[in-house]
């Protein structure tokens, strides 16, 4: 393995410090995507910075009631915390549709949100990847594209984001907080995400930045939620499709639709036209079905996943209805 | 913990551990992962190297209680905390005693193994499980806790029943079939 130097760093002035003009260094939280991707070469950090030591480890209620996540909770902490899973039971029901639970114990709130796609051409370094090693080409637009991207993507990449975690905060609406050199900023999560154009390799919206906090926004009321993962086999495995769903109900009428999806974009991916659609029409599945259409309109396959696209309809129809049925029991 | 210097990567690091209940002190490279560590360094060999990417559970170990791939962790992350391996579930110390933690008779009593290479990753997951409360017991809940451990062997049904046979001696209840 390729080798790097090490330090630890105490406060979050001080790890943003030891980053600044070092693009090759890493940042390390919980190291699962990190670490993995060293010994795939893919990643080459000159320097690796633990950031653990840092006070970015508990999920407090704001004054307003919204909830801000440090950026060091782990997956399986967030997943089970009783705020969370009482004002964004979305939140948890995505995190625990992803990864493994030892994955879910080391991978943290700010990684999960820095997490790199699982394209296979992207992880070998033999293949072609702009967004690996940018002017290289992209192996998956003619390659093995079962798994790619049918929204979002470009000539140059069509990496799925791999994340059910963002997912979730796509539908939430979510600010991000960031330490940069030059002092703290808030970003809507809806923005950290750059699609890839032409320009693939640069992922996020960070500038010499660290992620300390993520606060989500109020949920709607009454609420009802859903998280539809579809993949090849039952647990441990990325989407093909996923959707998450949240609406409020005003007795069988819907109030407020969030709508986002996985698996099938090359970011988080939320769906504001379907949302407006269903405002105010009755929660039944016709209104459902033409909000999938409209979620999936711009969809363009690739040569082996064409099969994404009926495959997220159903995702976002079951997610929707399965969302106005809590909604139901919520209101009841 | 206090903030250090910055290590090079040709550099040893000190890095203070509880391995199995002992205090242990390791040299380390900046780059060195846990699991090979353990295994090459520490001679326990227990813990054993699958995938080596955090896909097959072959290396968990418990990390502060919790189980995690040790081959997803650097060594010098690990300063200052609590390791426990399969040799220290039921026994203090570096090297393996007979003692037999109820999960590990539990395996043994259900044959929740062929082969055995996964064996002690299977086991430490399903410690960590029981242990951790916020997760409920019926089966399709530890089907998906255990996902992350692979049997190629497909001893599966069996590591469940050992599981929640288990879950019975540790906590004296039935985990439920609803799956």
């Amino acid at each position: 393995m390729r080798t790097f130097a090490f330090a630890r760093a105490d406060s979050v002035e001080r790890a943003v410090e030891r980053r600044q003009g070092e693009p090759a260094s890493a940042f390390v939280a919980g190291g699962t995507t990190l670490l993995d991707l060293v010994k795939l070469d893919v990643m080459r950090p000159s320097r690796v910075i633990d950031i653990n030591a840092l006070p970015l480890k508990s999920v407090e209620r704001l004054h307003d009631d919204r909830l801000r996540i440090g950026a060091l909770v782990t997956n399986t902490d967030l997943a089970y915390h009783p705020d969370v899973l009482a004002d964004h039971p979305l939140l948890s029901q995505a995190i625990l549709a992803g990864a493994s639970t030892q994955v879910r114990n080391m991978a943290t709130t700010g990684g999960n949100l820095m997490q790199r796609t699982r394209c296979p051409y992207f992880r070998d370094p033999t293949a072609a990847c702009n967004k690996r090693e940018p002017g290289s080409g992209c192996d998956a637009r003619d390659g093995f594209n079962r798994m790619h991207a049918v929204l979002g993507g470009s000539d140059q990449c069509v990496a799925v984001h791999p994340s059910d975690m963002c997912v979730a905060l796509a539908a939430i609406g979510a600010t991000l907080t960031l330490q940069g050199p030059n002092g703290e900023r808030e970003i809507d999560v809806a923005d950290f995400h750059r699609l890839p154009g032409a320009t693939p390799h640069l992922e996020h919206d960070l500038d010499d930045e660290l992620i300390v906090a993520v606060t989500l926004a109020p949920p709607l009321k009454p609420l009802g939620t859903a998280y539809v993962k579809r993949r090849d086999r039952a647990a441990y495995e990325f989407a093909l499709a996923s959707a998450g769903a949240m609406l409020s109900l005003d007795e069988d009428l819907i109030g407020e639709a969030r709508l986002a999806l996985g698996g099938v974009a090359t970011k988080p991916w939320r769906c504001h036209e379907a949302e407006a659609l269903l405002a105010g029409k009755r929660a039944e599945i016709a209104a459902f079905e033409a909000a999938a259409d409209v979620a999936l309109a711009d969809a363009e396959p690739l040569s082996h996943n064409a099969f994404k696209i009926p495959l997220a309809r159903q995702a976002i129809v079951r997610a929707l209805r399965d969302a106005a049925r809590v909604a139901r029991e919520d209101n009841a | 913990m206090q903030e250090t210097p910055e290590h090079p990567p040709e550099a040893t690091v000190s890095v203070h551990l509880r391995l199995n209940g002992i205090p242990v002190t390791i040299e380390v490279s900046p780059n060195a992962i846990l699991l090979d560590v353990l295994r090459e360094q520490l001679g326990l060999t227990g813990t054993k190297k699958g995938c080596d990417h955090g896909q097959c559970g072959a290396c968990t170990v418990h990390l502060d209680g919790r189980a995690i791939n040790a081959c997803l962790r650097l060594a010098v992350m690990c300063e200052g905390q609590a390791i426990t391996t399969i040799e220290g579930l039921a026994n203090e110390g570096l090297a393996a005693g007979d003692a037999l933690h109820p999960v590990q008779q539990a395996f043994l009593d259900h044959d929740a193994f062929q082969c055995g290479y996964c064996s002690p990753g299977q086991i430490m997951s399903a410690v960590a499980l029981l242990e951790d409360r916020r997760v409920a017991g019926d089966i399709g809940t530890v089907r998906e806790a255990m996902s992350g451990n692979l049997c190629r062997c497909g001893a599966y049904q069996n590591i469940l029943a050992a599981i929640q046979d288990a879950r019975l001696r540790l906590h004296g209840q039935e985990g439920g079939d609803d799956a």
